[in-house]
């Protein structure tokens, strides 16, 4: 069920500025694949134009493909609504909806696409929670908000709420750069697991992180400030952590990076 | 943890993973939106309508009226138009527009200021928040009631100053009084004064609290006394805000109605004394004259109106101006 | 401190004591009355006037002795801000105790239930029900024209609004905020006038709601911005068109500061004289319907009992009876709408 994403010739826009510039590249399925790069490099604009979310944000546009499988995100007749159905989405502050307990957050992306059973709901809503690792801890308070759990359990809790949409697709844009270590952990730990499910990528400032989790890495870089960001290379997470084929990704790695 | 619950079953979906909808070809924005954008832009454009209407159907009636005035609309003395030659112009209401809007604004501009600056600056905390909170609700009374304690309570206590004028400024003759009534343009400019005086205060301590600390620790750092820091700090960080603040202000001076009704005793000529009754405001002639107003006579009172709806209008429009002005400056080092 | 005490360029000025203030308030006002009192000087608002000049010269003259002029400019900026706020309090003050204290002399249940049917305008008796129906019906359906287009509007210029028509809408908004009450009430006057139809509560509602319209737009449109970014994309990316991520994510989440906003805007229009003086035109019978003949309504009812009565004490004793129970509903109104407000403030959790 999880789905392999191909990219070409994919360019983005925020109104006239071109933010990043013919990307190409392929995303395995059932496997995690980290985006590392410096700030403004373009690494979270384009993982939101895997699920169109790009388009969201005022004078965003995309040009080139994005083959989920074998249909094209961005073909005539696409509708973008089920697009975001089919690759979730998760983001680097954790967003559960205020107004709803942490059942109904988790329930929220069923729910609001049309009615279920109780029944049904219920057992989404324990799976995915499972399925997030949270169950245990929120298991006696489903009824209590969403916002009233600490940073790292929303942030799972944020998780769950994606996947019980069953999505082929994860996308999650530095997932753990707003909480501490120990939640972190949990989450990266969650990762693993959730990869044998669905085909995850990840957006991370931390190098560390991408080497713990992923099996593919890609290096994002941009010439200058102003000019659009590119992709440098992708690889084994091995190999670019190890034996880079291009120096501005082994200046990065190392450090080097000015 | 708990993990090895997890099976590989997949869960009711929604619906078939399909990217593309079966039916239509160009279905890049489903129903729910359509109508539901529809719903809230008609919205948005019934608003425009409805502006453009209340231009459109005032301006109609009222040039309608004013192509049958014998007099000059604009500088004639009189408002009669029951006969078959009517007779009416705006000029006395006007002045008395102007004149009560002023007064008002002398007032309660730098007293909603001074009240302004206490609650910020000056009140201890615990008093502040409270008597923020009272002025904030007496912004809210009607201004009937206004008017009702202007025309029964104010009007009787004016005497004493009224006399006072009288006796010490009133050789100038703006302060002369004949000792009839209070029921004159400057107990109007007060009570305007009163009731406009917590929306000014409202808007002008918003101003007050958004200075930066830093600007008044600088300023305290220098050495500066609570009145200096004010000075230095606080005031040009608030002018224009204390500007748009009064203009508001203004504007509801200009369009009051019922609070001039209650208490002025209109006639139609201008007066040089603020102190003896007479004169009257577009809102408030609107308001008397209205009931014994034949169709005629109420195209007339239209007429009035659109003049008072242009004036509120270029008044409103330069607050925002103002207020535009000074968006482009906040922010940058605060 | 101590040991630097009488060196020149000490950090110890001379300071007027703590209690200085209140010990020249007490003499100004001591001054005052006797001077009041010497001269028969009536009024009392003289007397205050004279009373704070006196404080804020004697504080200044004071303190320019003890302190030096720059201490002196302050206490002076200190005393007038005080004497300001005083000042103002005096009126408003007396505006609420005298509606209060007049008001309750003819308050019952029987004013409550009764109409001015068969009592003349300047006779005691009768009451306010015809008056509460009329406003109630009226502000009603005010409310239930302006409240949904203006949520509507809001709606549009915050998640759709972007180029030409959510500029001009933004603008006129604006403008619509500051037409006065009378203007408003003369234009739906002119469309009587135009259709040939003649008062009622109806006509009275349409120009109250062009005055709560702007009103509604402004604060549900503060409201809606308030919502974070982050909910819309989380409903976005979940997959849940926009149109449900509006009515089921970012109303809710703002559903209590949108309460408090059409809540405020009816206690304004609720007070509203002018366009129902113009529209509706008063009744002293009981007109249940909106839509047929004219009606009352409680500020309209003060104004008449003001205006028509002649001075009639039973008159003004009623006409204040109705101003309290007026700024009562405007009153609780707006307490309940802050308090909603504070109650369904978005609970952020972190």
């Amino acid at each position: 069920m999880a789905k392999r994403i191909d990219v070409s010739g994919l360019s983005a826009y925020y109104g006239p500025f071109r933010a990043i510039e013919d990307i190409s590249m392929t995303v395995e399925p059932r496997s995690v694949t980290a985006f590392i790069g410096p700030s403004g490099c373009g690494k979270s604009t384009f993982l939101r134009t895997l699920n169109r979310m790009h388009e969201v944000t005022p004078g965003g546009r995309v040009e080139g493909k994005v083959m989920l499988d074998a249909e094209d995100l961005y073909g005539t007749g696409v509708d973008p609504v089920t697009v975001r159905r089919e690759v979730g989405m998760v983001f680097q502050r954790p967003n559960p909806f205020p107004t709803m307990s942490v059942y109904d957050n988790v329930a929220a992306g069923l729910r609001l696409n049309g009615s279920y059973k109780k029944s049904q709901l219920d057992d989404v809503v324990e799976k995915s929670l499972r399925g997030a690792n949270l169950w245990n801890e929120v298991k006696d308070r489903l009824n209590k908000p969403g916002s009233g759990l600490s940073g790292g359990q929303q942030q799972r809790l944020c998780i769950a709420r994606a996947i019980a949409v069953e999505p082929k697709v994860l996308l999650m844009d530095e997932p753990c750069s707003a909480l501490d270590p120990i939640s972190t952990l949990a989450i990266e730990d969650l990762i693993g697991e959730l990869k044998q499910r669905f085909t995850i990528v990840i957006v991370t400032h931390n190098m560390q992180q991408a080497a713990r989790v992923s099996d593919r890495t890609a290096f994002f870089n941009l010439a200058a400030v102003g000019q659009p960001g590119r992709l440098i290379e992708i690889d084994d997470t091995e190999r670019i952590f190890s034996n880079p084929s291009v120096q501005a990704t082994e200046d990065y790695i190392s450090g080097r990076f000015g | 943890m708990d993990t090895t619950q997890i099976t590989d079953a997949p869960p009711p979906s929604p619906r078939p993973p399909v990217l593309v909808p079966g039916r239509a070809a160009r279905a890049a924005t489903r129903p729910g939106d359509r109508v539901f954008l529809g719903l809230a832009r008609g919205s948005g454009i019934f608003l425009l309508l409805v502006m453009a209407a209340i231009a459109v159907f005032l301006t109609w009636r009222a040039a309608a009226a004013i192509s049958e005035d014998e007099g000059n609309f604009l500088t004639t003395f009189e408002w009669n138009t029951a006969g078959t030659e009517p007779v009416f112009g705006i000029a006395v209401l006007a002045y008395g527009t102007v004149v009560s809007s002023v007064i008002a604004m002398l007032i309660a501009v730098p007293i909603a200021v001074a009240i302004a600056l206490f609650l910020t600056h000056y009140a201890p905390r615990r008093l502040s928040g409270p008597i923020a909170y009272v002025i904030d609700l007496l912004a809210a009374v009607p201004s009937i009631v206004y008017g009702l304690w202007g025309a029964l309570i104010l009007v009787p206590h004016m005497n004493g100053l009224f006399g006072w004028l009288d006796d010490y400024l009133g050789w100038t003759g703006v302060f002369d009084w004949e000792g009839g009534p209070a029921r004159s343009m400057l107990t109007v400019g007060i009570l305007l004064a009163v009731m406009i005086l917590p929306i000014i205060t409202n808007v002008s301590r918003e101003v007050f609290r958004q200075v930066p600390r830093m600007h008044e620790e600088a300023a305290l750092a220098l050495g500066a006394t609570r009145w200096e820091v004010i000075r230095m700090a606080v005031l040009p960080f608030g002018r224009s805000g204390v500007i748009s603040a009064s203009m508001l202000g203004l504007g509801r001076a200009l369009g009051e109605t019922m609070a001039v009704a209650t208490v002025l005793s209109p006639d139609f000529l201008i007066h040089g004394s603020l102190l003896n009754p007479g004169g009257g405001t577009f809102a408030q002639n609107i308001a008397s004259k209205f009931g014994e107003a034949d169709e005629f006579g109420r195209d007339a009172l239209i007429a009035s109106g659109l003049v008072l709806f242009v004036i509120t209008l270029l008044v409103n429009g330069a607050a925002r101006a103002i207020i535009a002005r000074r968006k482009e400056y906040s922010g940058a080092n605060a | 401190m101590s040991t630097v005490v009488q060196h020149p360029g000490s950090l110890k000025g001379a300071r007027l004591p703590k209690w200085s203030p209140w010990a020249i308030a007490g003499g100004s006002v001591a001054v005052s009355v006797g001077l009041g009192l010497a001269a028969g000087i009536e009024s009392r608002i003289q007397w205050g006037l004279i009373a704070s000049l006196l404080f804020v010269l004697g504080t200044y003259v004071l303190a320019a002795r003890v302190e030096g002029r720059r201490q002196a400019k302050d206490r002076i900026a200190t005393s007038l801000v005080w004497v300001a706020f005083l000042l103002a309090v005096v009126p408003l003050f007396s505006l609420v105790w005298s509606t209060v204290e007049r008001g309750v002399k003819v308050l019952d249940v029987y004013f409550l239930t009764h109409s001015m049917g068969v009592v003349g305008d300047s006779e005691p008796g009768g009451g306010i029900y015809h008056a509460i129906i009329g406003t109630l019906e009226q502000v009603g359906i005010a409310t239930l024209i302006a409240a949904p287009i203006g949520v509507l509007t809001a709606i549009y210029l915050v998640e759709y609004g972007r180029g030409a028509l959510a500029r001009a809408v933004t603008f006129f908004v604006d403008v619509m905020t500051g037409i006065p009450s009378i203007v408003a009430g003369l234009f739906i006057l002119s469309l009587l006038l135009i259709l040939d139809m003649s008062f009622s509560g109806f006509a009275g509602a349409l120009a109250l709601a062009i005055l709560m319209m702007p009103v509604v737009v402004r604060s549900t449109e503060e409201m809606l911005k308030l919502v974070p970014n982050e909910l819309r994309e989380a409903s976005l990316a979940l997959g849940v068109p926009k149109w449900r991520t509006i009515l089921k994510v970012v109303l809710p989440t703002a559903v209590g500061g949108i309460t408090t906003g059409v809540m405020l805007a009816v206690a304004r229009i609720a007070g509203e004289t002018a366009p129902v003086l113009l529209l509706v035109f008063g009744n002293p019978f009981i007109n249940n319907n909106p839509f047929d003949g004219a009606q009352a309504s409680l500020p309209l009812y003060i104004y008449q009992q003001y205006a028509n009565s002649a001075g009639s004490e039973a008159a003004y004793d009623r006409a204040w009876a109705a101003a309290l129970t007026l700024i009562a509903f405007v009153m609780i109104l707006n307490l309940a709408a802050r308090g909603i407000a504070r109650w369904k403030a978005p609970k952020t959790g972190r």
